[in-house]
């Protein structure tokens, strides 16, 4: 299993990672080295077995639905590295 | 009196309730020890000692008040300086992941663990250095720096929790909270040659725990010994209804003056004794097995049959996970913004140049097992063999109470040794990383040194939730053992 440099930015930009020409050369040389590493993994019958995805034996446990106060929002802005009228604040989304 | 620092957390807490020392003098002598090694070890990316100092007051109005009522309950905890790995949130102190991403930022509320300890009583020292969102081995993908081990300056201390076990192995605090995804507590546990440790998942909540893989993600932590590691575990664990995943199941009670082996059943897994491991590890391992042996354990060879494919499940699940919980950091309601005209653009540039190339590596492996055409392939395939690896450990727990193993191949490796070779750096791993695929609790502990004086650890594993059968087993080793005792010569 390889990957392309170009297959790379794909996924750089799936993740929205903004990568340099030189980390995708190399981004495309690690990630296909460690690919094939588990490339063995692929050749585990697991045609009878169901998927953990987690170890807990609970099941969506729930509780009672209690009003609560929710911290102010001047501290839930306060972390925000820019604000207006007590919202966050943000380039254009659309053109 | 010996020097203050050199107590263990019993023995401190012990002189803090008889009156002969108090919560201020422990942590001055802390902060002393901090200011005079951490220019050599880097352990801190932040010092709190205004808060120290302001909670060392408080606890010792409260020990006044406690000695004349010395029947109420005081916790062991209580007036005890410790430190707190900063991948977990301290309400307003700078709370990092190591990560450039996160510079400056300060929570807005405290981790549950965090909050339950300060409620009995700790002082908080600071918080201690990890690999960036805590992926890695050995500090080195921190953006703020490496920390070093305190037995060996150009070596690593381990990771991700290695600014945890150099603050504890060098004696600037009594205990350090870890988190532990495929060995962090551990790893550094074993490499600076203190006891550590893993806890069942779901056993303390995550809560205002930094996600980095939602489905392995534990809080431990780092101490001398098994005996001062059991109050902070009880003050952490059991239920919080702020994380739906942690089990609701009673902590128990126990008492590790009572500890008999006799009847207790250990397996040792023979996949984990391979060609490649330190000749030294081995035969310390070995030696350890035989002391248990000694004080009545009875020993086993056990087999986890797919052990060899932990390595990559993994590296497919924990990358994954953390695609999907690293989507939040987009300049938006937190961290720094390098700032661009569209929103688009910023997303790409803040993200792209404040990760560090260990995040963006891990990153993009899950955006890819998650991505279209891939997801049956990878993802789906890992956590099927994830199912088996789980299994295997059921099966083993049927004719054993414990597992015994090492907890990395090899010593503490130098400082740059694996360079940029991730894949020789994802190998330190391949003994941690099946317990948090289990889910089951570890502890790693010291059994015994190389040739070059540095600690060799082992770990031990129970089934999910029996942490109590950890600490009764390291506890008899030690009381037995001196190994624990040795201290780096700083």
């Amino acid at each position: 299993m390889s990957l392309t440099v170009a297959e790379v930015r794909h996924i750089a930009n799936l993740a929205r990672l903004q990568l340099t020409p030189e980390e995708e050369r190399r981004y495309a040389q690690q990630l296909s080295s460690i690919l094939e590493s588990a490339a063995r993994l692929l050749e585990v019958d697991t045609a009878q077995i169901s998927p953990t995805a987690t170890v807990l034996p609970l099941q969506a446990p729930l509780r009672p639905d209690i009003p609560r106060p929710c911290p102010p929002r001047e501290k839930m802005l306060s972390n925000a590295p820019d604000t207006e009228a007590g919202m966050f604040r943000v380039p254009p989304v659309l053109e | 009196m010996p020097n203050l620092t050199d107590l263990s957390l019993l023995e401190a807490a012990s002189a803090l309730r008889s009156g002969d020392v108090s919560s201020m003098e422990l942590t001055e002598a802390c902060l002393e020890r901090i200011e005079a090694l951490e220019p050599q070890l880097h352990a801190f990316l932040a010092q709190t000692p205004d808060l120290a100092i302001s909670q060392a007051k408080a606890a010792d109005k409260r020990l006044q008040e406690w000695r004349k009522k010395p029947e109420e309950p005081l916790p062991l905890t209580h007036g005890i300086p410790v430190a707190i790995k900063d991948v977990l949130c301290l309400e307003g102190i700078p709370t990092t992941c190591g990560s450039r991403i996160l510079e400056d930022f300060r929570p807005p509320y405290s981790a549950t663990s965090v909050a339950r300890l300060i409620d009995n009583g700790v002082v908080v020292l600071g918080k201690t250095n990890t690999d960036e969102f805590a992926m890695g081995s050995s500090t080195e993908n921190s953006a703020y720096g490496t920390t070093h081990n305190p037995w060996d300056l150009d070596r690593v201390p381990g990771g991700s929790s290695g600014g945890s076990a150099a603050a504890v192995a060098a004696r600037m605090c009594f205990s350090a909270l870890g988190t532990d995804t495929g060995g962090s507590v551990r790893q550094p546990a074993s490499f600076c040659g203190i006891t550590g440790l893993k806890t069942s998942y779901g056993r303390v909540s995550r809560y205002g725990l930094i996600a980095y893989g939602s489905s392995l993600d534990t809080v431990g932590a780092l101490t001398r010994s098994a005996a001062d590691l059991l109050p902070l575990f009880t003050a952490m664990a059991g239920h919080d209804p702020l994380d739906s995943t942690c089990m609701p199941d009673p902590v128990p009670e126990i008492d590790l003056d009572d500890c008999n082996l006799t009847g207790v059943r250990i397996g040792v897994p023979k996949e984990y004794l391979i060609e490649g491991i330190q000749d030294e590890v081995e035969t310390a391992v070995r030696s350890a097995v035989k002391v248990l042996e000694e004080l009545g354990a009875e020993i086993q060879e056990v087999s986890l049959p797919h052990t060899d494919l932990a390595l990559p499940v993994y590296y497919l699940i924990a990358p994954a996970e953390a695609s999907a919980n690293l989507a939040r950091y987009d300049a938006v309601r937190f961290g720094p913004r390098l700032k661009s005209e569209k929103l688009w653009d910023q997303y790409l540039r803040t993200r792209g140049e404040l990760f560090g190339p260990e995040v963006k590596r891990r990153i993009m492996l899950g955006t890819y097992a998650l991505s279209a055409g891939y997801y049956d392939a990878y993802y789906g395939q890992a956590q099927k063999v994830r199912t088996l690896i789980k299994d295997d450990f059921e099966t083993v727990f049927k004719d054993v109470d414990l597992i015994a193993c090492p907890v990395a191949p090899t010593t503490a490796f130098r400082i740059g040794e694996h360079g940029d070779d991730p894949l020789a750096m994802y190998l330190e791993d391949i003994f941690t990383l099946p317990a948090n695929l289990a889910g089951v609790p570890g502890m790693a502990f010291p059994v015994g040194f190389d040739r070059n004086d540095l600690p060799i650890g082992m770990q031990l594993n129970a089934p999910h939730l029996g942490e109590m059968a950890l600490f009764k087993a390291v506890h008899a080793y030690q009381t037995q053992t001196d190994c624990h005792l040795r201290k780096p010569d700083l």
